[in-house]
């Protein structure tokens, strides 16, 4: 998928990577997720837990929402609370919410003990934000995080991120939109010549 | 890319070229002394008369798939293990080969079975779990058309063949089981040092010439294989040239 | 258990009793398999009695097979399946109790269940307790073999089917264990602990083998 990638991110620092359309952003933070397998290179976080992988220290925020419209909001999230396996990592310092307090802080704390199916679009998202407050991991992974959130969530969003970045944690975001993150570095991804996909088969 | 992954194929399709020609013709070598000893050489049974040179068919074929499916563990083992890029067009190559020697077991063992039992389908425990075997060969073939991508199509694959390896012998010894308890004895039985020479050497003889066929006709699906892979790679190339904008051509893979 | 386990198995067992849940229908499923081959084989009660504990068993094996589709494709739908390979728990361990969830709310009712149908098949009671004892003891191979097929059709979008194909034959050996202890309960050929513990056997092979495939299959299915 990907050739001659290689970037380091430093302790409070968000790493924007653009790129068209297909290019492979959302490729990249599954890959950065473990979610997709490394053909070659490697991926190392340092100053993490060495039992580990990197993206064990990492939360996944993507396209899908996680969200089980039987289970009640509450329920959703202290499934994710419980499930989820709480990483340290030397330097950083994030700030844990309650499940309630989370879903306070975005906005749907009334909904808490109503079947999820009663959301919308934003409010499920927001819900799926909520799951990387309630465990501490100090890498973030959001791919189009503001996608299906209005202007005022999109704010709060950016809030949090700020917040995440201040208490020593990593992001990494792919996004179309401008986000006025504090440290920020970017990353373009271009396209190889074609022949590469196909070399890529292994049998050309 | 790993040069390792390009060029072994190249490689294997020279190596397949050099020595296809001579395994086939070693192989027509043992079908010829094979068939001839089976026909005009091998006595008569005294009780089945010439039906009993079904057997020279039957229990190649039966050897047979045992030994695809232990070919296909093998692959398998590779395709997971060492991730060997051939590994996996082997064991899927291997599959309906397999299941075509398995086939011909069944059909033979079928054709054997009504001069002997009077009925073409007894559920006796081997022809038992030959069936089961042809039911995992096709289920395992199905499982390789349904997925679209060849490379994750293989990883399962191998998965459910090394599950299906662990299992053969318990649904053997299950199926050995089962039929004691509902049927004593069996009817078919070559065990060992009881079969005369003049049946066991076009038996071995036929063995060896099908064990030859198999690999033909495996390495010549192992070439048609590779060479479908390039055709998809040439193809998805040609779809990424056409286009500008490389849009088409590196979906991310969800 | 550990707490992380414990909200895994509240969860599944959750989703599986409420709106959009499959609990009930495996056990409707069961019930229509058992109430059809009598109108296939005749209303003989002799003929009955003597392969109702196969029709059971039988029932009870496409009932779980058919059942297990959804498995591992609805968490891969909306994307949790993603999170919990990178949640930091033995996929292994959340395969298993996924799997005891599943089996708790869809196998264990078809043991419940088989006393009952019992009747319409004109068991005896010896025979009735042989059967519930040797489906309570053998769904759960059945769970956890059918898992390895729903973790390798988790990416069709038509996967019910062909897990079943891939299953049967994986699910002979506790099919025959199965049906022969609760006949040798009624006709003792062999004595009814003989096979009764090799099923038990073939029970705990499965909860080995079955977890390490699917989540082997469940790695590779999500690049």
């Amino acid at each position: 998928m990907f050739q001659d990638l290689s970037f380091t991110l430093s302790q409070g620092t968000a790493l924007v990577v653009t790129g068209a359309n297909g290019i492979g952003k959302s490729s990249l933070l599954r890959t950065l997720a473990g979610l997709v397998a490394l053909a070659g290179g490697a991926i190392r976080f340092d100053g993490g837990e060495d039992d580990r992988p990197a993206h064990e220290h990492a939360h996944y925020f993507g396209h899908q929402d996680s969200v089980k419209p039987a289970l009640s909001v509450l329920e959703n999230l202290e499934f994710w609370q419980s499930f989820t396996a709480p990483t340290a990592a030397t330097g950083f310092t994030g700030d844990l919410h309650k499940p309630m307090g989370a879903l306070e802080l975005l906005g749907i704390g009334h909904t808490a003990h109503l079947p999820a199916a009663y959301l919308s679009a934003g409010q499920k998202r927001r819900l799926s934000l909520s799951r990387l407050l309630v465990t501490a991991r100090p890498i973030w992974l959001m791919d189009e995080p503001t996608s299906a959130l209005d202007k005022n969530s999109e704010a709060l969003l950016l809030s949090l991120m700020n917040g995440h970045l201040e208490t020593g944690g990593l992001i990494v975001t792919a996004t179309h939109t401008q986000l006025a993150l504090a440290k920020v570095q970017t990353l373009h991804l271009k396209a190889a010549q074609p022949a590469e996909q196909a070399l890529e088969e292994g049998f050309l | 890319m790993a040069f390792w992954d390009y060029a072994n194929p190249t490689r294997f399709l020279r190596f397949v070229q050099a020595v296809l020609p001579w395994l086939t013709g070693l192989c027509l070598l043992f079908f010829a002394v094979g068939l001839y000893m089976s026909f005009f050489v091998a006595p008569e049974d005294y009780q089945q008369g010439d039906t009993v040179r079904i057997m020279y068919i039957h229990v190649p074929a039966a050897w047979l798939c045992m030994m695809c499916y232990s070919v296909m563990t093998l692959s398998s083992i590779g395709t997971l293990v060492w991730k060997h890029p051939l590994a996996d067009v082997s064991a899927k190559s291997a599959a309906p080969i397999g299941a075509a020697f398995t086939f011909m077991a069944l059909v033979t063992g079928a054709l054997w079975g009504k001069p002997m039992w009077g009925t073409y389908w007894v559920w006796d425990a081997r022809l038992t779990s030959v069936l089961v075997l042809f039911i995992m060969y096709l289920g395992l073939m199905t499982l390789w058309r349904t997925m679209e991508d060849p490379i994750k199509a293989g990883k399962a694959a191998a998965v459910l063949t090394l599950v299906g390896a662990l299992n053969l012998p318990i649904i053997k010894f299950s199926v050995d089981w089962w039929n004691t308890l509902h049927q004593p004895a069996s009817v078919m039985r070559f065990d060992g040092p009881t079969i005369h020479p003049d049946i066991l050497w076009p038996l071995l003889v036929m063995a060896v010439a099908f064990t030859l066929m198999f690999f033909v006709l495996h390495l010549m699906a192992m070439r048609n294989e590779i060479l479908r892979r390039r055709v998809r790679a040439l193809r998805m190339r040609a779809a990424s040239a056409a286009q500008p904008a490389p849009a088409g051509a590196a979906q991310p893979a969800e | 258990m550990t707490s992380w386990a414990m909200a895994l198995f509240q969860r599944d067992l959750r989703l599986s009793v409420r709106v959009g849940g499959s609990a009930l229908v495996g056990v409707l499923f069961f019930l229509a398999v058992v109430t059809v081959i009598p109108f296939g084989v005749g209303p003989d009660l002799n003929l009955l009695a003597r392969i109702g504990p196969a029709i059971l068993w039988i029932g009870a094996l496409l009932a779980t097979l058919l059942g297990l589709d959804r498995l591992f494709q609805a968490d891969r739908d909306d994307g949790t399946l993603d999170l919990m390979l990178m949640a930091g728990r033995p996929l292994e361990l959340v395969v298993l109790i996924k799997c005891l969830a599943h089996w708790t709310a869809t196998g264990l009712p078809l043991v419940v269940a088989a006393p009952v149908l019992g009747i319409f098949l004109n068991l005896d009671p010896v025979s009735m307790a042989a059967v519930t004892a040797t489906l309570l003891v053998g769904t759960p191979a059945l769970t956890l073999i059918g898992a390895i097929g729903a973790s390798l059709t988790v990416s069709l979008r038509r996967g019910g089917l062909l897990l079943a194909v891939l299953g049967v034959p994986l699910a002979i050996p506790v099919l025959i264990f199965g049906v022969s202890s609760a006949d040798a309960a009624i006709r003792d050929p062999v004595p009814f602990l003989t096979p009764f513990l090799i099923l038990c056997a073939l029970s705990l092979i499965a909860a080995v083998i079955g977890p390490i495939a699917s989540a082997t299959a469940l790695r590779f299915a999500s690049d």
